[in-house]
């Protein structure tokens, strides 16, 4: 023993103090937060030589919203607190007791559902000024999602007895087609002002 | 009978320390992992708008953001204090959106391209103009699928 040398052990006690250090730097810089947010899809861009078709579209299948330059909202011609935006969306969505004046009811025949009469052809447009307050744009689109998102919940719980965001996804996807979201974002047109006039 | 003794001092064997560095490597690799770096310095200034129905967005090296507010008041000295956009670090204009789009896109990897989210990052206070236009210029560069960025409301 006593001829060979020996290799002083290193010191290892700073050791959990460095890597202190480190953990406590990326606690810190860390951010947890995941951002949310409202999705959306686009619709795919015109052509260049294809003009912006007004398709035929009944009047009874068409909800239209409007925002103007003040933040007011105008839904089917009339005005509306955004708080009553979701009711009146959802009964035009659902057209439960098949009224005349709201959209046209269609038997289709989805899988794991049957036979379900569901408002195919229902748009929503949601039309904007130029002017309009971006958090009241986002209101209105939050209303119409939730317009949306609860017609399929009630839908799921009556059918299956569960939420929408519980089931397995072939079961959502069937609920999708009871339901599908059908807001459409005009083009972009300027209106003066207040002046809501044709659209 | 047993027979507790507690006249006889028996001595605490000392704690060992030696897997503490390991337990807090650990710690440190988790964070280090689930760790993102703020990805940009903000030239605008955002308050994001209020919403219910919020959705994550899970998948974050397929989001690209666009910012768009007023200038912080720094920058408000050189560039005014009109809401203006801002792409990644620099502020930028809605027709270099289009490429700034289509270059990112092509940087993916090439079965993440259609899956590709823009994500608008909006000021609550800006006017619906300038967002049309990002819109519109998203939907020239097929960017369909969009994510109005917005936090909890809590308050009705």
């Amino acid at each position: 023993m006593g001829n060979k040398r020996k290799v002083s052990e290193i010191n290892s006690s700073s050791m959990a103090d460095i890597s202190f250090l480190l953990l406590i730097f990326f606690l810190v810089t860390t951010s947890m937060n995941v951002s949310t947010g409202l999705s959306r899809r686009l619709p795919a861009p015109l052509q260049p030589n294809q003009k912006p078709e007004d398709i035929d579209i009944k009047k009874r299948n068409i909800f239209i919203v409007k925002v103007n330059s003040l933040n007011q909202l105008q839904v089917q011609g009339e005005l509306m607190d955004v708080r009553k935006l979701k009711d009146k969306a959802k009964e035009f969505i659902q057209n439960e007791a098949n009224d005349p004046n709201l959209p046209e009811k269609t038997m289709v025949n989805i899988d794991l559902l049957g036979n379900v009469e569901i408002t195919k052809d229902h748009v929503i447009s949601l039309q904007n000024d130029v002017d309009t307050q971006y958090q009241a744009y986002i209101e209105v689109q939050n209303e119409l999602v939730a317009a949306y998102n609860e017609l399929r919940n009630e839908f799921s719980m009556q059918k299956f007895g569960k939420k929408y965001d519980e089931l397995p996804e072939r079961e959502q996807m069937a609920i999708q087609q009871v339901y599908p979201q059908k807001i459409s974002e005009a083009e972009p047109k300027n209106y003066g002002g207040i002046k809501n006039g044709k659209n | 009978m047993a027979k507790i003794r507690k006249d006889e001092k028996r001595e605490m064997p000392a704690l060992s320390t030696s897997s503490l560095p390991d337990i807090i490597f650990m710690l440190l690799f988790f964070f280090m992992a689930v760790t993102s770096m703020k990805e940009v310095t903000f030239k605008v200034s955002i308050k994001a708008p209020e919403a219910t129905e919020l959705q994550k967005l899970e998948n974050k090296s397929l989001v690209r953001y666009i910012y768009v507010g007023k200038p912080t008041p720094e920058f408000q000295k050189a560039y005014g204090s009109e809401t203006r956009i801002q792409l990644s670090d620099a502020f930028a204009d809605v027709k270099d959106l289009e490429n700034y789009i289509v270059s990112e896109r092509s940087a993916m990897k090439e079965n993440d391209q259609s899956s590709l989210t823009v994500s608008i990052k909006a000021d609550k206070d800006t006017h619906m103009g300038i967002i049309t236009d990002i819109k519109q210029a998203l939907r020239r560069a097929y960017a369909l699928k969009i994510s109005y960025a917005a936090v909890k409301r809590t308050t009705y």
